[in-house]
């Protein structure tokens, strides 16, 4: 019994983190039609950000956790929300008219580009930050324990908190009703005179801080990174993305969590050797029940 | 002369010239992960090639002739080894090899050696199938992965008495090999392992496998693989309030271990099978002496990326620069290198494997135990 609970901390843990990276794939899907294969790579970026940010804040003599964690949190969530934006301007918005096809390869050659930029200027070794946050909280379980640690928990308040910040402002704000307003037809949004061009910067940006909150959560509690990282977690989370319905925000969330949970409780109770082909084939068979993903809307192909 | 008459004879001249320098030159090549998550390794073989080079060619070379080292980086990735092998042995026009690392490049790389008839001198692959390939021009001047397993079973069932032993691997030759090797040694030890699992290269989170050991209640975790992932995997072991022994093998020895598993605190009391110190070989004391007083730690596989470089320098400089007939020359005859004298048998491996086992401490350094 413990066992199956300490899989599902470890799971959700997982699958909070995966979501808010998915949100960066869904968003950009949900405005422009188009999956930003660089943004695995945005996360990579971000975590390198993090532990530079760690390292100045030491250089400048903080030593208290909190002011470390809230200063890296901001610092690395604006400087990465910066390469959002920069990586907009340069390989997506000169290919805004072209055909979906060019605007993947851009996509790819991005994720190639920030990949090659970071291991010859980082180095390609692994990197690792000291841990900075100890410490766990345990239940008693029947014979043996759960335990969760004060970083995960972490891990947690943090992505539920980003993810609902995103949400109010998506719902209930003025940007929210121009990015929703993008969404549903960019043609007629811009007639209206929203400056559609600044809403899908936006967008980039955005779906880059949200990475960037993931990397810095995921960077102090796992301490090891290099430029190759974005990789894996980068597919993870487009399949959490595409899980949920992609071009849907709360999808993307239930996406992550379905898919770290499931990667958890197989991982933990039958065995890891299988976890990926069994969260990929959990993938294909949702898709082929329901083409759109979980919360997605079927698209209706627009005359 | 006309200025363009001058010009073009100076350029003959110097092409000529550089056509000499090139054919006086004995081209060998480094081939491991320069680039790539395991460049810490490409970086102790470089450095061990490259001052074992400059020492040959101080004392005159081979036969007179100069060595000239190219650098090969196959990323640890198999296809790109295939590729740099075909490089090296087409376009650089190399005799021999000091490399690979990774054994899942040195494998499918040593065929091409073979099929070009090149010296292959492994300082580091310790995977089993290298060697009984039966190749005639693949060396290794490191141990096999059923030797380091058979002193780590050795270890986990005569000194620690342990009973419930869980082995993980990285599904990758190296890591598999040597975990299956440690696995069947235990067997035969009557130790029978309470999880067998394979953990997916380049993740980082491994907390659903660490319940799990936690959930067969093991006493011992032994880990077939490299530090990248060896880090996250004893740190996380750690938090999860594990006290388990965590063994593994050379794949673990470098600084950068350390570092990945984010304090000296959790790498405490790890342990490791690998060669017996280089200090503990009077010539092995003088080059780390050399390689400290140049700013150089030699940690892990530097001196035997060094040792690789003598033998190849042994075979091809008694037997008139030919590889082919150097790497028969080697199944008969000792070299003397700075890890002591070296004899291969037959199938190109080490007569006498030199295993011990290291414990790291809480400073993040590791001494071999006792």
């Amino acid at each position: 019994m413990d066992i199956v609970l300490q899989q599902l901390v470890n799971g959700l843990t997982l699958g909070s983190v995966y979501g808010l990276i998915a949100i960066g794939y869904t968003m950009v899907y949900g405005i422009i039609g188009m999956i930003n294969f660089a943004h695995g790579d945005v996360y990579m970026v971000s975590a390198y950000i993090t532990a530079i940010a760690i390292a100045l804040l030491t250089f400048f003599g903080i030593e208290s956790f909190p002011i470390i964690i809230i200063g890296t949190l901001f610092l690395t969530v604006a400087v990465t929300g910066a390469y959002g934006w920069v990586i907009e301007r340069i390989a997506y918005r000169p290919l805004r008219n072209s055909s979906r096809l060019s605007v993947l390869i851009s996509a790819i050659g991005m994720s190639l580009i920030l990949q090659n930029y970071v291991q010859l200027s980082q180095g390609a070794n692994q990197q690792g930050v000291p841990t900075l946050l100890t410490g766990a909280i345990r239940f008693t379980v029947g014979d043996g324990f759960v335990q969760i640690t004060y970083m995960k928990l972490l891990i947690l308040f943090i992505s539920l908190l980003g993810m609902g910040v995103l949400t109010y402002v998506i719902q209930k704000t003025k940007l929210g009703r121009m990015c929703r307003a993008t969404q549903q037809d960019r043609k007629m949004a811009s007639i209206l005179g929203i400056d559609t061009d600044k809403v899908i910067s936006t967008v980039f940006v955005i779906g880059a801080m949200m990475a960037a909150l993931a990397g810095v959560l995921i960077t102090l509690d796992y301490g090891a990174f290099d430029f190759y990282v974005g990789f894996i977690i980068g597919i993870k989370a487009f399949t959490a993305a595409v899980l949920g319905g992609i071009g849907s925000l709360p999808g993307a969330m239930l996406g992550g969590l379905i898919l770290g949970l499931s990667e958890a409780l197989f991982a933990g109770l039958i065995s890891s050797d299988y976890k990926d082909v069994f969260s990929f084939s959990l993938l294909v068979l949702i898709l082929v029940i329901r083409p759109s993903g979980l919360l997605g809307k079927p698209e209706v192909e627009k005359v | 002369m006309s200025n363009a008459v001058i010009k073009k004879t100076l350029l003959s001249l110097a092409i000529a010239g550089a056509v000499t320098v090139a054919q006086a030159d004995v081209v060998i090549g480094v081939a491991g992960p320069h680039t790539g998550a395991y460049a810490a390794f490409g970086e102790q073989l470089w450095k061990g090639a490259e001052k074992a080079a400059a020492d040959i060619n101080a004392a005159g070379g081979l036969n007179g002739e100069m060595i000239k080292l190219v650098k090969a980086d196959d990323a640890c990735e198999p296809k790109q080894a295939v590729s740099i092998a075909n490089r090296l042995v087409d376009s650089d026009g190399a005799v021999a090899v000091v490399g690979h690392f990774c054994s899942s490049s040195s494998i499918p790389a040593s065929r091409i050696y073979e099929e070009a008839g090149v010296l292959m001198v492994t300082p580091a692959s310790t995977n089993p199938t290298l060697t009984d390939q039966g190749l005639p021009n693949v060396f290794r001047v490191c141990g096999r992965d059923d030797q380091q397993g058979d002193v780590a079973a050795s270890y986990i069932v005569d000194t620690l008495k342990a009973k419930r032993v869980a082995v993980i691997h990285d599904k990758d030759t190296y890591g598999k090999g040597l975990a299956d090797a440690t696995k069947a040694t235990l067997n035969a030890y009557g130790v029978k392992e309470v999880m067998y699992e394979g953990l997916t290269r380049g993740e980082k989170d491994f907390n659903a496998v660490i319940t799990k050991i936690r959930s067969v209640d093991a006493d011992v975790v032994y880990f077939g693989g490299l530090h990248s992932e060896a880090g996250p995997l004893v740190r996380q072991l750690r938090e999860q309030g594990s006290k388990a022994i965590f063994i593994s093998g050379d794949g673990i020895v470098s600084d950068e271990f350390v570092s990945v598993a984010g304090s000296p605190a959790y790498v405490d009391g790890v342990l490791m099978t690998f060669g017996a110190p280089p200090a503990s070989y009077p010539a092995g004391k003088k080059i780390v002496q050399e390689f400290r007083d140049s700013g150089y730690e030699p940690e892990g596989y530097t001196l035997y990326s060094y040792t690789a470089m003598q033998v190849v320098a042994a075979a091809l400089s008694n037997n008139n620069l030919d590889p082919v007939k150097g790497a028969e020359w080697l199944m008969s005859h000792s070299v003397n290198t700075v890890m002591g004298k070296k004899d291969f048998d037959d199938k190109g491996d080490l007569t006498v494997s030199d295993y011990v086992m290291y414990e790291w401490n809480a400073q993040g350094k590791y001494n071999p135990v006792n």
